[in-house]
């Protein structure tokens, strides 16, 4: 019987969610993104709700094998038809009251895209149950397939419900001499979604397979022995890495204005991410105030280079160093009082702090320097070598050698007795202080390199709108950075790159989205630290190799055989 | 021998509870000493006032003649004083090796400049790092552990470990707090040897806060009691075993303390 | 000689970044002053303007205050900022707004106005309530023990949850509040002429204020609360439930939060998915400025802040011969935040908080 109950409680806890998005207007405002055909986003944003919680359903019970395998299946299809019998409720509901008083989403097309635009709402409603028992069921499938088989299934879906609402990502690239066929003018067509899947469950079964003979099987003997890639392999890896980042633009984007503006603007978070994780990620220190900085190297280099009225009409490398100097001060100005504070402090002060910058930026007081307002503007593109950077792809070039070299400064940092000292103020504090660590300077470090690398973020931006304004310096541009990093992995270099794509690059491409997207956040940062702590690329642990004793040691050995 | 470490009436506060009054106290070079007490009586507080998380309202401590009372506790630690805690406190998610190495914070001369632009000043530096933290953990038969996270060792591991760690920073006196606790017979007996060893091998001063009767009069050389914040006795072991004041405190308030009476 | 020790000790104890500090918060007070003075010299304010200022500050106080409440109650027990506070505030707010609105349209609205507002009151603190307890049950319950960073985040994220689910339920513009007839006009306090919202909003305040205070000392949920915020284990141990109690706590907190939230909507008459971020970071400023904890603490705070804030512009930043000073508000108000956590990081009342370190 408690199977039933839980089987209940899911399935409505599913109801809900699925009535939670409906009412943001989710589907609706989605509604003209076309996945596969006449599938629309919209659909998508709910119907995934009763697949995921079939899924779930059915993965609770196979992981207490409490029960065979029709009953799982029965238990998940309830699921699902329960998740869409709340759903059916809501637009019953919505026939009966005028909900559209309080939930401005809550109006008569919505109701109708629920009903899959029925004439007939009672035929709407069955469809929208059937349409949960269906997905709850099918989506309870793959759990009674061979391993490699269920994950391969589940990435082509993802893929493919990934490419299909993405179509840009081929449309505009190189994929599209392979994968063009498949594609409506947005969306897949039906056909070409049948075989995207078909090839890219192939492609993934491939991989699954063969995954456990690359990989090094046992992950204890790894740890101990240090068993990592040689340094000719790496050598190797990096080399392959920086060959395809600098042909990337020209051969797999062909030079596309827009993707490559995308691929900047995720770039400028890359930095700013690479700078916030030494704040957040290394040193543990809450920094909400992080625009701020970017907001000062922008304002350095918009006022230094702009060839307008406020402008001094410098060289955009001339003011490069002064930005990222006065990012640095900031920092460390901000920093020095409130970094000997209580750590949840940090949070609230930084926070007041960005806004302080902001509203200064924008207040008539400062208008005489700062353009108020109405921004600065006539920003001159930066010029190399007599050439003018002024083309997505030029700018991309830029904007790479700026994550290069942040990274690989933050690479060494954390490689080093300073790195070490963030760690250890991290993980225990009044420890660290106990172990001879000077908190407020190494804390000053942290701050000043975050802010430094902001800086450098904020003047690249500069130059690449060609405008400032007080209102591109928001609060949410900080949660944006903070979100990233948490879903990369707190402390991971790579997991910033990857954070960045997904939540600043994806949502950049989806404009319908924009409207939701701290939403999204908001969100993410609550499940990643509910269920994914360490984020989905962990930072991985530094494996030392054992250096062999040599000289005269001030120890003596034998001390150790007593202790066994 | 100077007094390596010397407390003229440290007198902490809480609020209106005196939890450590007027306590003088000397430590001779070189010497392993205790300081015991019933729960509550101000043990710990008196190490956080030499270790410099607590500052006391009246009083001075001297730190190879020269007062500390007050400074910052990464200060003390880099004029010589490493301690242990009592609920071991180590860096959990740092792996064992890294743990040493932050212990030798202090004794690094590496500055951020030279690990950016990688100066010979960086590997030297990290070369030395390594190797003796290596060594410190050979020392300690922790190497198989090296390279875990520090909270995955097993208990014992986790204790030799802070050992280890408050080692790295070369220190002249080493406060341990409760070191046995949580340890059975023959693990008690081992770190007794073992902190023997330390001292010889280090020419370490130690000091440690014990609650095992056992431990505390078979290593030290000194014993200070401590009751309700005040210091009731000093004296060798067999002057505290005698001393009627501290049957009073243990057995006059019934403490299991297990205290061998004559 | 006997300085001479003295002084390499000081030198031992303190360090250049300490001087900096203190520096740096000495001059930002030698401007404060002399832009104070200079005010007072040129101003064009007679002492009732100056007596309105302090009015209207201590009304705007009075909402800080109780808003200020929640973070402090929820910080004495949890040791977390909870930073979707303000948030809880903004749901009531439009809690409040929707039975409003529908009042009005029964008609019920104009015939009891009084019932109407105290009905806009209670509805306002349960729903303030319930988005509490509901985050508390989903973002922060199964984190309790997790590192300390880890709930903070999940409180940002909270924060931005439901900012954002408000916009997207309730729309992105403002909403307009239903007007009150028996709150147009002014009052007279001390020969002032002052708005009745504002002069409600201090007796409220004062009135929701004394009750707290009262609850928390007296009842037995109040004395469970005290007890838990000493020592959760221990509570724990003498029967009390934790969990319950840290759920009550909320409540009231919210409660507090959904009373400003009335308070402040018949202020601006209008109502926003964003209205809770300002007077939250404001209130947490109240709290620290108070002693976070420090239930008393959080309510001088909190009128501390609204005077101050309400002063500043015209008492320190026309002297100085800015612009425009009132786009500057915020800016005082953190300002100060920064000066108290240089000169009294404990707060006005809070203590040391004896909380073990090693």
């Amino acid at each position: 019987m408690s199977l039933w109950k839980r089987t209940l409680k899911l399935g409505l806890l599913g109801g809900l969610i699925a009535v939670y998005i409906a009412l943001t207007g989710m589907p609706l405002s989605l509604s003209r993104r076309a996945v596969i055909g006449e599938f629309t986003l919209g659909h998508l944003t709910y119907l995934i709700v009763f697949a995921a919680f079939g899924y779930l359903r059915a993965a609770q019970m196979r992981k207490e094998k409490q029960a065979s395998a029709p009953a799982i299946l029965a238990h998940a299809a309830v699921t699902g038809l329960l998740s869409g019998l709340l759903l059916a409720l809501l637009v019953l509901l919505g026939q009966r009251v005028d909900l559209g008083f309080i939930f401005i989403s809550a109006k008569p097309q919505l109701y109708r895209l629920l009903t899959f635009q029925q004439a007939n709402l009672t035929t709407g409603l069955v469809y929208l149950v059937a349409a949960g028992t269906v997905l709850g069921l099918l989506f309870a499938l793959p759990h009674f397939l061979p391993k490699t088989f269920h994950k391969a299934v589940l990435s082509a879906v993802a893929i493919t419900l990934v490419l299909g609402v993405f179509s840009e990502l081929v449309q505009r690239t190189i994929l599209k001499y392979a994968l063009g066929s498949f594609f409506a003018y947005q969306g897949l067509k039906p056909m070409g979604a049948l075989w995207l899947f078909v090839i890219t469950f192939a492609l993934s079964w491939v991989y699954f397979a063969l995954r456990p003979y690359i990989q090094v099987q046992d992950k204890r003997s790894q740890q101990v022995l240090g068993n990592q890639p040689s340094p000719e392999t790496r050598l190797l890896f990096t080399l392959a890495l920086l060959a395809f980042l600098l042909v990337m633009p020209i051969v797999i984007l062909q030079k596309d204005t827009y993707l490559l503006s995308v691929i900047n603007l995720v770039g400028l978070y890359i930095i700013m991410g690479l700078g916030l994780n030494i704040v957040v990620g290394f040193a543990g220190l809450l920094d909400l105030g992080y625009v701020a900085f970017f907001a000062i190297g922008a304002y350095t280099v918009a006022l230094l280079t702009s060839r307008g009225e406020l402008g001094r009409g410098w060289d955009f490398w001339a003011a490069l160093p002064l930005a990222i100097l006065f990012a640095l001060t900031a920092g460390v100005l901000l920093g020095i009082p409130v970094l000997r504070m209580r750590g949840d402090y940090l949070a609230i002060v930084t926070l007041g702090f960005g806004e302080i910058i902001r509203i200064l930026a924008n207040s008539d007081w400062l208008k005489p320097w700062m353009g108020g307002a109405l921004g600065v503007l006539e920003i001159p593109k930066p010029t190399l070598f007599g050439y003018t950077l002024k083309e997505e792809y030029q700018l991309y070039y830029l904007i790479l050698a700026g994550i290069l070299i942040t990274w690989l400064v933050a690479h060494r940092l954390y490689h080093s007795r300073l790195g070490r000292a963030w760690q250890a103020m991290r993980e225990d504090e009044d420890v660290a202080e106990g172990t001879g660590i000077h908190l407020v300077t190494t804390k000053l470090l942290a701050f000043g390199f975050g802010a430094a690398f902001s800086g450098l973020s904020g003047a690249i931006f500069a130059t690449k709108v060609g405008s400032v304004y007080p209102y591109s310096f928001n609060l949410l541009i900080s949660i944006n950075v903070l979100c990233l990093i948490i879903v990369g992995g707190m402390g991971s270099l790579p997991g910033v790159v990857v954070g960045a794509f997904a939540l600043v690059g994806l949502p950049e491409l989806l404009r319908e989205f924009s409207e939701y997207r701290m939403l999204f956040y908001g969100v993410a940062l609550i499940a990643m630290m509910l269920l994914r702590p360490e984020g989905f690329i962990p930072k991985k642990p530094t494996i030392y190799p054992r250096l062999l004793v040599r000289g005269a040691s001030p120890v003596r050995a034998e001390g150790s055989k007593s202790k066994q | 021998m100077a007094p390596i470490l010397e407390a003229r009436k440290v007198t902490k506060r809480f609020g209106g509870l005196v939890a450590v009054n007027q306590i003088d106290f000397v430590l001779e070079e070189g010497a392993i000493a205790s300081i015991i007490g019933p729960n509550g009586a101000g043990k710990t507080t008196f190490f956080n006032c030499i270790t410099g998380y607590y500052v006391p309202e009246e009083g001075e401590i001297l730190f190879q003649g020269v007062e500390i009372q007050g400074l910052r506790p990464d200060r003390i630690t880099s004029m010589g004083i490493a301690r242990t805690y009592q609920n071991i406190r180590l860096f959990g998610k740092m792996s064992a090796l890294e743990n040493v190495l932050v212990g030798m914070h202090p004794r690094l001369h590496e500055h951020w400049w030279d690990a950016v632009i990688r100066t010979p000043v960086y590997y030297r530096e990290e070369r030395r790092a390594l190797q003796r933290a290596w060594e410190l953990l050979d020392y300690m038969g922790l190497t198989e552990w090296a390279n875990l996270p520090a909270n995955s060792l097993p208990y014992g591991a986790q204790r030799r470990l802070e050992i280890a760690r408050a080692l790295a920073s070369e220190p002249k006196l080493l406060l341990l707090d409760e070191p046995t606790a949580g340890m059975n017979p023959q693990e008690t007996a081992d770190m007794i040897e073992f902190i023997r060893q330390l001292r010889d091998d280090w020419n370490l001063t130690v000091l440690l806060i014990e609650h095992d009767m056992r431990v505390v009069m078979t290593i030290s050389e000194r014993i200070t009691v401590l009751d309700f914040g005040q210091k009731i006795a000093e004296g060798k072991p067999e002057e505290i075993q005698r001393n009627p004041r501290v049957i009073e405190a243990y057995l006059g308030r019934g403490a299991a303390a297990g205290i061998p009476v004559g | 000689m006997d300085w001479k020790r003295r002084f390499e000790y000081w030198r031992r104890r303190y360090d250049l970044t300490d001087v900096v500090v203190w520096a740096f918060g000495l001059s930002i007070l030698a401007v404060a002053v002399y832009g104070a003075v200079r005010s007072l010299q040129t101003t064009p304010y007679g002492w009732k303007q100056w007596l309105q200022f302090v009015l209207y500050g201590f009304s705007q106080g009075g909402v800080y205050a109780l808003i200020a409440l929640g973070y402090t109650l929820v910080y004495g027990i949890l040791f977390m900022i909870n930073f979707a506070h303000g948030e809880i505030f903004m749901f009531g707010a439009f809690g409040s707004l929707f039975v409003g609105l529908a009042l009005q349209r029964i008609g019920f609205w104009d015939r009891y106005p009084v019932l109407s507002l105290i009905i806009l009151f209670l509805v306002a603190m349960v729903v303030s309530s319930t988005v509490a307890v509901i985050v508390e049950r989903v973002a922060y319950r199964p984190l309790r023990k997790a590192p300390r960073l880890v709930p903070l985040i999940t409180a940002i994220g909270a924060s931005f949850t439901l900012q954002y689910t408000a916009r997207s339920f309730f729309g992105s513009g403002p909403r307009a509040y239903p007007e009150t007839p028996i709150l147009a006009g002014s009052v007279n306090i001390l020969g002032i002429q002052i708005g009745k919202p504002y002069a409600l909003t201090i007796v409220v305040s004062l009135l929701m204020m004394a009750g707290l205070y009262a609850y928390v000392q007296f009842t037995k949920t109040g004395k469970a609360m005290r007890a838990v915020a000493e020592n959760k284990e221990v509570a724990a141990l003498m029967g009390i439930d934790v969990d319950r109690v840290i759920v009550q706590t909320f409540i009231l907190g919210a409660s507090m939060a959904g009373v400003a939230a009335v308070l402040y909507s018949v202020i601006y008459i209008q109502v926003k998915f964003f209205m809770g971020f300002i007077p939250g970071i404001k209130a947490f400023t109240a709290a620290v400025l108070g002693g976070i904890g420090n239930i008393p603490g959080a309510m001088l705070g909190g009128y501390f802040l609204g005077i101050f804030e309400s002063l500043g512009p015209a008492l320190i930043l026309e002297g100085l011969g800015v612009t425009a000073p009132n786009q500057l508000k915020d800016v005082i108000a953190f300002t100060m935040l920064v000066m108290v956590l240089i000169f009294r990081p404990t707060g006005i009342l809070g203590e040391a908080l004896a909380e073990e370190r090693v």
